[in-house]
């Protein structure tokens, strides 16, 4: 019996790694902490009823961000430990194994993990609130999407201490992801992972789409809407399309490994080049919709601290609209060296060069609302302005990757690592940054402490253009992307130290942004105007922290920046806006079904990792009997009174000083 | 949510009937059996297989569209309409341009 025990353990778990030991000990020793705390401060009911139940999109959207910043934490050491492998030539940190699994974990969460649930967790908090609506269209829905990407997250985790990690990179191209060439369970983990993120990814993209076009306040045309929610608009069109490729295609890789199918194989009349090519159909809408909302945020701050009207609002709406549909038409540039033709890697490489016009348009934009604006530079701006030269020349990169003949040079080389880490980075990060930094108050109630952040704004762009510049150079050198290590005589290692010094100055430059928002908390200076940044749309028209209904009385939309010309009218005594009576709100019920439901989905999740039929079946039949349970509650709606809606406003304006 | 109200399914009565919702349901049974007898019974090969089966997925969807989708009862802004054609258009690039790329891979033929 024990040594029955003793062999499943030892394939169950992973051994043999004194880094995953010591992550084994610092889970289980964080596991008990938070158990401890919790119920020696007797929270476990609040935990149940004010948050794993919470269908308020607000309490979501934050959830939400915590989750992606607990994931950028495990994808930022993912990407030091790297860092510290390639500092010096012949390094023995990691072994080639060991090194593999850690760059293809780094990859998977930080777009699937991190920038996607940060980008849900901005949607959420902030959508409903700038089109004046009360919560998404379908709030059931939405944090049933939040807890199925929890759950994938955690199912794609685990895998590290539990089975193996994955390690044929972020996008797991066959023959290697095969069962012929990996048949531990690291694949399968990363499939599922993923798989039932999906599902919450796709139902994200949906709901967000009806909330958009239909739950607008009264007046607000499409054309008078705030730039963010049209980008979310654009991101969300992608989605909706590009997300059931990638379920397909895990799907047949799945078939693949478990059924035995041919669909990627090099035998069986089946072709991996197939998957790369289907995969890709996924793969760089994928970009489009984590950079687009990106582009609404800087264009609501760019706007707001310019103290100036968006410059060309239409022309923004168009270029978004059209990058969003010209996503699709580019795929095959992730793989011109397969070998297509002149013809395909023509027209594909045309069609990336398009895209740079309608970005270009929007960086003017840009720079035209700053012109002669009155600038303020706190750090949702500065954030901003060091937006536009990274992704500029990263983007001028990506031109040059798009050169078909070029990228023969180019393709899989740490010129490409560097292309990607600089939009990304430069784009994504620096704008989802910028995006929290500027509604922190709106969510919280209290501005980020301003000179912290500065410090950890220039910590982050010096760490940076360290870290990346000098991988620019070392693929020119002729250093390909995913070497775990290289000899003294290439002559690559000043370069490869200098680009993990800057890695660590963005390390450090995390730890100085968890300590600001630690000190931010500390030193609470409650913010009472609800409009810290004299803002221009109707989400600073509220109370901050919003009250649970967002809007005591449905705001009457006439211009497109609403609360802007509102508080002109009221500086010149004309506000004609006596505030229309309280009626009694309908607001959704919590529900504990979208938490149960992620959790079944877990275990079934986890019982196809390890191939346990029982548990499959088990975690199916929960799912299905919780979609049934919901389909026949029809107790889920409530009406708030007008007596409670006057008390919490009275409670939310009263000043206690 | 207080928006909605105007537009609840049940109050505004869109949505099919049960007779509708029968058909489909029966036209949707029928196209799956005959692609799965052709196969299993080994009817038709070739061509004229993937012919049947192709026309039989595309009538299936059409079938979804109408009587489960509810595309005929929809009122202006046609966002389904506009939504459907975007969707056939992503779906001709990825199916034609798979095939483009694919079989122009002078490393897989």
């Amino acid at each position: 019996m024990w040594e029955k025990v003793k062999s499943f353990a030892s394939d169950f778990f992973v051994t043999g790694d004194p880094l995953i030991y010591g992550a084994d000990v610092s889970i289980v020793l964080a596991a008990i902490s938070i158990v401890f705390v919790m119920t020696y401060f007797k929270k476990w009911g609040w935990l149940w009823r004010e948050w794993l139940t919470s269908v308020d999109h607000k309490k979501i959207g934050i959830m939400y961000i915590l989750a992606s910043f607990l994931m950028l934490f495990r994808g930022g050491v993912d990407a030091l430990l790297m860092r510290a492998q390639l500092v010096v030539p012949e390094m023995e940190f990691l072994t080639p194994d060991h090194y593999n699994q850690i760059f293809t974990t780094h990859g998977v969460i930080m777009i699937l993990f991190m920038a996607m649930p940060f980008m849900f967790g901005l949607f959420n908090v902030i959508v409903p609130l700038q089109i004046g609506a009360r919560d998404v269209a379908f709030p059931f829905l939405n944090a049933l999407s939040f807890w199925l990407f929890f759950s994938g997250a955690m199912l794609f985790n685990l895998s590290f201490v539990i089975g193996g990690s994955p390690d044929a990179g972020w996008l797991a191209y066959p023959p290697y992801s095969g069962l012929m060439h990996n048949p531990g369970p690291g694949q399968d983990f990363y499939i599922w992972g993923i798989q039932i993120s999906g599902i919450g990814s796709l139902m994200t993209g949906i709901n967000f789409i009806v909330t958009i076009l239909k739950m607008r306040a009264p007046g607000m045309k499409l054309m008078k809407m705030p730039m963010f929610p049209w980008s979310v608009l654009s991101s969300c069109i992608a989605i909706i399309f590009s997300f059931p490729i990638l379920t397909a295609t895990l799907a047949l890789l799945f078939l693949d490994r478990y059924a035995g199918a041919h669909f990627f194989t090099l035998d069986g009349g089946g072709n991996p080049m197939m998957y790369i090519n289907l995969i890709w159909m996924w793969g760089h809408p994928e970009v489009y919709i984590i950079v687009l909302p990106a582009f609404g945020i800087f264009s609501e701050i760019v706007s707001t601290f310019a103290k100036k009207k968006l410059f060309g609002y239409k022309s923004m709406v168009y270029a978004m609209m059209i990058i969003s549909i010209l996503s699709f038409l580019v795929w095959a540039h992730h793989f011109f060296t397969m070998g297509s033709g002149a013809d395909v890697n023509a027209f594909f490489a045309l069609t990336t060069m398009l895209i740079a016009i309608p970005t270009g348009a929007k960086v003017f934009n840009w720079l035209f609302t700053m012109f002669r604006g009155k600038i303020t530079f706190e750090t949702p701006m500065l954030w901003t302005i060091g937006f536009i030269p990274c992704f500029v020349t990263g983007g001028m990169t990506g031109v040059l990757l798009s050169v078909a003949p070029a990228d023969f040079q180019f393709h899989n080389s740490y010129f490409l690592v560097a292309h990607f880490h600089h939009v990304i980075i430069g784009g994504v990060v620096f704008g989802y940054f910028a995006g929290l930094y500027y509604w922190w108050p709106k969510l919280f109630g209290f501005k980020l402490h301003e000179r912290i952040g500065k410090w950890a704004f220039w910590l982050w762009n010096i760490g940076f253009y360290l870290c990346f510049m000098p991988q620019y150079a070392l693929g020119l050198m002729g250093m390909t992307r995913r070497v775990a290590t290289y000899g003294w005589d290439k002559g690559w290692w000043e370069m490869n130290l200098v680009s993990t010094i800057g890695a660590g100055l963005m390390g450090i430059a995390f730890v100085v942004q968890v300590w600001q928002i630690v000190y931010s908390v500390k030193h609470l200076r409650k913010d009472r105007t609800g409009d810290p940044w004299n803002g221009r749309t109707l989400e600073w028209s509220i109370p901050s922290p919003a009250p649970l209904y967002n809007f005591a009385t449905l705001p009457q939309v006439t211009a497109q920046d609403e609360w802007w010309e509102e508080k002109l009218l009221r500086d010149n005594g004309q506000s004609s806006s006596v505030p229309p009576a309280l009626e009694p709100i309908h607001m959704p019920k919590n529900s504990g079904i979208p938490f149960v439901m992620s959790m079944f989905w877990f275990a079934a999740g986890f019982g196809f990792v390890f191939q346990w039929l029982w548990l499959i079946i088990a975690g199916l039949v929960g799912v299905a009997v919780c979609m049934l349970v919901h389909s026949f509650n029809y107790d889920n709606d409530y009406y708030i009174s007008v007596d409670e809606i006057k008390r919490t406003e009275a409670a939310i304006r009263e000043v206690p000083n | 949510m207080t928006q909605h109200e105007g537009t609840n399914p049940q109050a505004a009565g869109l949505h099919g009937s049960l007779k509708s919702y029968t058909l489909g349901f029966l036209f949707s049974i029928v196209l799956t059996i005959i692609p799965v007898a052709i196969v299993m019974n080994g009817w038709l090969e070739g061509a004229a297989s993937s012919i049947v089966l192709m026309m039989a997925a595309v009538l299936q969807l059409v079938v979804q569209l109408i009587f489960f989708m509810h595309l005929r009862e929809e009122k202006k802004p046609r966002y389904n309409l506009v939504t459907l054609i975007l969707g056939l258009v992503i779906l001709l690039v990825i199916v034609l341009g798979s095939m483009w790329i694919m079989l122009y891979n002078t490393v897989a033929t």
